[in-house]
């Protein structure tokens, strides 16, 4: 089988290319239908409880996606005549801004108040004219006093203020929704700074995050690819020494990546953060199966092979371990599909399908150029085995140091993994280079952070609201919620019925208490929504009877495990004081705070299984289950090691990170295949003992472990240069375990066998002997 | 130089000429647009008061209903815009609590609200023309009366709608305050009755769609609307008004429809 499909190559290497060239284009067109999905939503499966409890409310109350101009005077006061003036030309500019349903911002506040029995119901600042500095101080006493401005429309010392335009975007067309709504708003902000060049202007909110993921993405892969492809031909280049080989590797990458994204388009994938990563992975992972069969191929005419023969040796050779390893990859990167986040389980399932038609491009087309192109090889003394075997011999003789020196190098940063905790901040997704980082970081500092939590309670009877009862409630939460330290603002109606209480009672301070009556507070409510403008509406507070209300709280940046504590003590809360009332808890903050919970453990049980399919596999390879089993160590250390150490340089693990156990378990095992299968062809068919089988191992395979290690560290590496911090993680992770993996494979599976072997070695070679007698 | 003084001249006695066109000479199909609601508002002219019931529905997107239960009554003003009392009897927490309003085509409205919780009528003084009407998918200056100098119009051309030959108008608010940029009127040719109303939003994109179902003629002239029908298109709530018992000259006049008329309104 092995010489039948070199056979076929070598006699048809144009068919072969023109079979697989054709496979590329068709399968390739499907590119165009590859689309970037903007909307943070995406990380969520459907049957995510959290994003359904979320949907579920924006469906009672209005959406809450929105889009925050941060306006900043250079004087640091918002409350002068010529800044106002610009905060209503912004205001009244923003509801231009497409699929705006709603703007506010401290000049169109609606500012209630008494005088004699009227009710005056206006824009908190009306005109800009003649504005005396006594006018101004009031302004400013009533919003920075407002407790549904401060810290949110405005910051506590007036110098910062917001203008926060809520978007409700109609799905239709989601991918060009969200980069309209920015384009809309940037266009809106290089006018306003050019007309007001004493402001600086910064944009957050929700819409601009999920432009972010895009652009984000999109600039990576203009940077990151390129210099992955740099990476791939400066390494084999410099270290194999070949120009054909060089192409012929570029060319089978990018035929994996065309081949990969084109059948994603077919098949209906689209693209997000994670799985744009998917080209630079598939590429990185590509260039092994080409090194390999380079590797052997230049060997075998440096032994004076011509060259087909030289091929065809090679295809023999390392078709097996090739499969092997590609395999174990793809089932690593399969087991991805046990995230609880759609854009994980396509990041794993494209790569899989890459890294398969890397295998079969490199052992059909990749020959087939071979053939084809002209190939020299430079007699070059090989110094480098020099190195290995300078390197096994050291190993061997200080074996008994090495091996509990390594142990407790391995145990001490196993120690480390409690270190880890779960963190999903999504302004953290992106790094201090992305604008919207920059600017939510901005607001963070000055007014409030981006951890919002929407608290409905309901009373389940139509105008339950209204019932003193409720109110009290509802404001006793409001206050116990507003007295912790990591609140920021709470919106709540009853802050507006407390106002309006007060204005019927000619604005008697002693009056800012809730209605007393059901009555009253109903027609205070009634009189009010009669004297809003549109687009001011109650609608995002109230349900449409009026039987619940909805509850904004806006917390500090704290970690998921901070946020998911506040939730506790938040249900707590209502089932001590106020059970009879049910009461939904959602935002996209808990959302984020709990998929990374429900990730690991769905992630646990799909690395389990990985790693039981992967050891069969291992066992059926090495024709051992002893030697099955003893792989373990060295397949799981190496993410356990990664992980003790990034314990202690980061410790935040979201959900980039927690997918990459799984990932570089098909990644690592193959350094330990190549190993321990050139160590057992030792013991079993030459007959050495424990450490002429290590140095044999080392001799072989040792030189090509490195630069395939050295090539996949590089590629993630660059990877870990993205500006998306979840891919910059991953890749960071998955380079440093992958380099441990080498240095494991290296300096504690040699002493660990030749331990555990010596300790056995005579039933071992028994066992072998009848083995073999048995083939 | 010369020159420049006499493009600068030339230029404003252009620009003067197009405004003067603008507010002078209407084009013909503003004038038609313009023709085509001076007379739906002069069909029904003559009405002098009127009362009615009036069943509001509003609907979420989570198919989550709530009712409203009013009482209106109306009086014709001839030159100005209408007066009208609301009196609220459902929810139960507001019955009784009663709502004045003098509209008037440019100028902002006069309103009073009774309270009965409080025992004192509120005058409110807001530019809430734009706002919804007790939380519904209704923005007051949706039911307020029609004044023909509320909007400027272009006539867009016939078209059939539920079988009828209707004039397609597009209205442009005169007021500021308004919600809209726009409304585009089906009215029908027979009987020039409005079928439909688009509504676009300020930023020119649709916004809501009205519908009037089962008109029917009261004392053999003014036609009324049984249901009228309002979708939004933006956030996917719809409201849904039913009106009954429809009575005309049922003999109110100006004493029924000031503040003190508030406290016993019923």
């Amino acid at each position: 089988m092995r010489d039948k499909l070199y056979n076929f190559v070598g006699k048809n290497p144009f068919w072969v290319i023109l079979v697989c060239i054709t496979f590329m284009v068709l399968a390739g067109t499907g590119a165009q239908k590859l689309e970037f999905k903007n909307d943070y939503r995406v990380f969520f499966s459907e049957e995510n409880p959290q994003l359904t409890a979320f949907e579920s409310m924006q469906k009672v109350y209005n959406k809450s996606d929105n889009v925050s101009f941060v306006v900043v005077p250079k004087d640091g006061n918002v409350f002068t005549a010529e800044h106002l003036a610009a905060l209503k030309v912004l205001t009244k500019e923003s509801w231009q801004v497409p699929y705006s349903t709603r703007v506010d911002s401290v000049t169109n506040f609606q500012y209630t108040y008494a005088e004699e029995d009227d009710m005056i119901v206006e824009d908190l600042v009306m005109s800009t004219k003649n504005l005396t500095s006594d006018r101004l101080e009031k302004i400013k006493q009533i919003a920075i006093s407002e407790p549904l401005l401060v810290n949110k429309i405005i910051s506590q010392t007036g110098h910062v203020s917001i203008v926060n335009v809520t978007v409700q975007f109609p799905g239709v067309n989601p991918m060009a929704e969200t980069p309209e709504v920015a384009a809309s708003v940037r266009a809106i902000k290089t006018q306003f700074l050019a007309e007001h060049p004493e402001l600086d202007v910064y944009l957050s909110g929700m819409a601009m995050m999920n432009t972010s993921f895009g652009e984000s993405s999109i600039s990576d892969s203009s940077t990151l690819i390129p210099l992955m492809f740099l990476v791939v031909i400066v390494t084999i280049g410099l270290l194999l020494r070949t120009i054909t080989g060089t192409i012929s590797t570029v060319l089978i990458i990018i035929m994996s990546i065309v081949t990969t994204m084109g059948l994603a388009g077919w098949l209906g994938f689209y693209l997000t953060g994670p799985s744009s990563s998917a080209p630079t992975m598939i590429m990185t992972l590509a260039v092994a199966d080409c090194i390999h069969i380079l590797t052997s191929m230049f060997y075998e005419m440096r032994q004076g092979a011509d060259k087909r023969t030289a091929i065809a040796r090679s295809i023999k050779i390392n078709l097996q371990p090739i499969f092997l390893t590609s395999i174990t990859t793809a089932i690593g990167f399969l087991s991805m599909n046990f995230s609880d986040s759609p854009p994980f389980r396509d990041l794993g399932n494209l790569v899989a399908i890459g890294v398969m038609l890397a295998f079969v491009f490199s052992i059909t087309i990749f020959p087939a150029l071979l053939t084809v192109l002209p190939v020299r090889v430079k007699v070059q003394p090989e110094n480098k085995k020099d190195i290995m075997a300078k390197l096994a011999d050291f190993v061997i003789a200080k074996r008994k140091a090495l091996l509990p020196l390594t142990s407790i190098f391995i145990i001490s940063s196993i120690m480390f993994i409690p270190n880890n905790e779960l963190n999903d901040d999504f302004v953290k997704y992106f790094d201090e280079t992305v604008p919207y980082r920059v600017a939510t970081d901005f607001m963070q500092e000055n007014l409030s952070g981006m951890m919002m939590v929407e608290i409905s309670v309901k009373t389940g009877e139509a105008s339950g609201i209204n019932n003193p009862k409720y109110l009290n409630s509802v404001s006793d939460f409001s206050d116990w919620l507003r007295a912790r330290p990591e609140t920021d603002h709470v919106n709540t109606i009853t802050d507006t019925l407390k106002r309006l209480n007060k204005n019927m009672h000619g604005d008697d301070p002693n009056w800012y208490k809730l209605p007393d009556s059901q009555e009253m507070s109903a027609q205070y409510l009634l009189l009010y929504e009669m004297s809003l403008p549109y687009g001011l509406d109650l609608n995002n507070q109230l349900d449409v009877d009026k039987s619940s209300s909805r509850i904004v709280a806006t917390f500090k940046n704290m970690t998921s495990n901070e946020l998911i504590t506040v939730e506790r003590d938040m249900i707590q809360w209502f089932s001590k004081h106020a059970p009879q009332y049910e009461v939904d808890f959602a935002s996209p903050s808990l959302m984020f705070a709990h998929i990374g919970q429900r990730n690991i453990t769905s992630m646990l049980i799909g690395t389990t299984l990985a790693l039981i399919l992967i050891s069969i596999l291992l066992g059926v390879a090495l024709k051992s289950w002893r030697f099955g089993l003893i792989s373990l160590l060295p397949n799981l250390a190496p993410a356990a090691i990664g992980f003790g150490i990034w314990g202690l340089y980061s410790g935040q693990v979201g959900l980039g990170l927690s997918v990459v156990i799984g990932m570089t378990l098909g990644i690592v095992v193959d350094d330990t295949v190549h190993f321990l299968s050139k160590y057992l062809h030792a013991r079993r068919d030459k007959n050495a003992n424990t450490k002429e089988a290590v140095h044999y191992a080392f001799d072989n395979v040792g030189r090509a472990l490195w630069v395939t290690t050295f090539v996949l560290v590089a590629g993630f590496t660059v990877l870990a240069q993205s500006s998306f911090k979840m891919n910059a993680d991953m890749g960071f992770l998955t380079a440093l375990t992958i380099f441990v993996a080498l240095v494991v494979d290296f300096l504690f599976l040699p002493p660990l066998l030749m331990l555990l072997d010596k300790n056995k070695s005579e039933v071992k070679e028994n066992a072998a002997v009848t083995a073999e007698a048995t083939t | 130089m010369l020159t420049k003084k006499l493009l600068i001249s030339a230029l404003s006695v252009l620009s003067l000429l197009i405004v003067s066109n603008v507010s002078f000479a209407l084009s013909a199909e503003e004038q038609k647009g313009l023709d085509i609601s001076l007379e739906a508002k002069k069909r029904d002219l003559g009405w002098q008061d009127s009362t009615a019931d009036m069943l509001m529905l509003l609907r979420n997107k989570q198919g989550q209903e709530s009712i409203r239960e009013i009482k209106m009554k109306s009086l014709e003003v001839i030159d100005d815009g209408d007066k009208s009392l609301t009196i609220f009897n459902k929810p139960r927490d507001v019955k009784g609590t009663a709502f004045l309003s003098f509209s008037h085509p440019i100028d902002a409205d006069e309103q009073w609200l009774f309270l009965p919780a409080l025992k004192r009528v509120k005058r409110i003084s807001s530019r809430n023309k734009s706002g919804p009407f007790m939380g519904s998918e209704f923005a007051f200056e949706d039911l307020s009366s029609f004044e023909v100098e509320k909007y400027t119009y272009k006539y867009l051309g016939e078209e059939e709608l539920n079988g009828l030959k209707s004039f397609k108008v597009e209205q442009y608010p005169a007021d500021e305050n308004s919600g809209y940029t726009r409304r585009i009127v089906w009215i029908d040719t027979e009987e020039y009755r409005v079928h439909k109303i688009d509504f676009y939003d300020r930023k020119d994109s649709l916004l809501k769609t009205l519908s009037f179902k089962g008109y029917k003629q009261y004392i053999a002239k003014h036609w009324r609307a049984d249901i009228q029908e309002m979708i939004n298109h933006q956030n996917g709530k719809s409201t849904e008004l039913k009106w009954t018992n429809y009575a005309f000259k049922t003999g109110l006049s100006d004493s029924d429809f000031n503040r003190n008329s508030l406290k016993r309104a019923r």
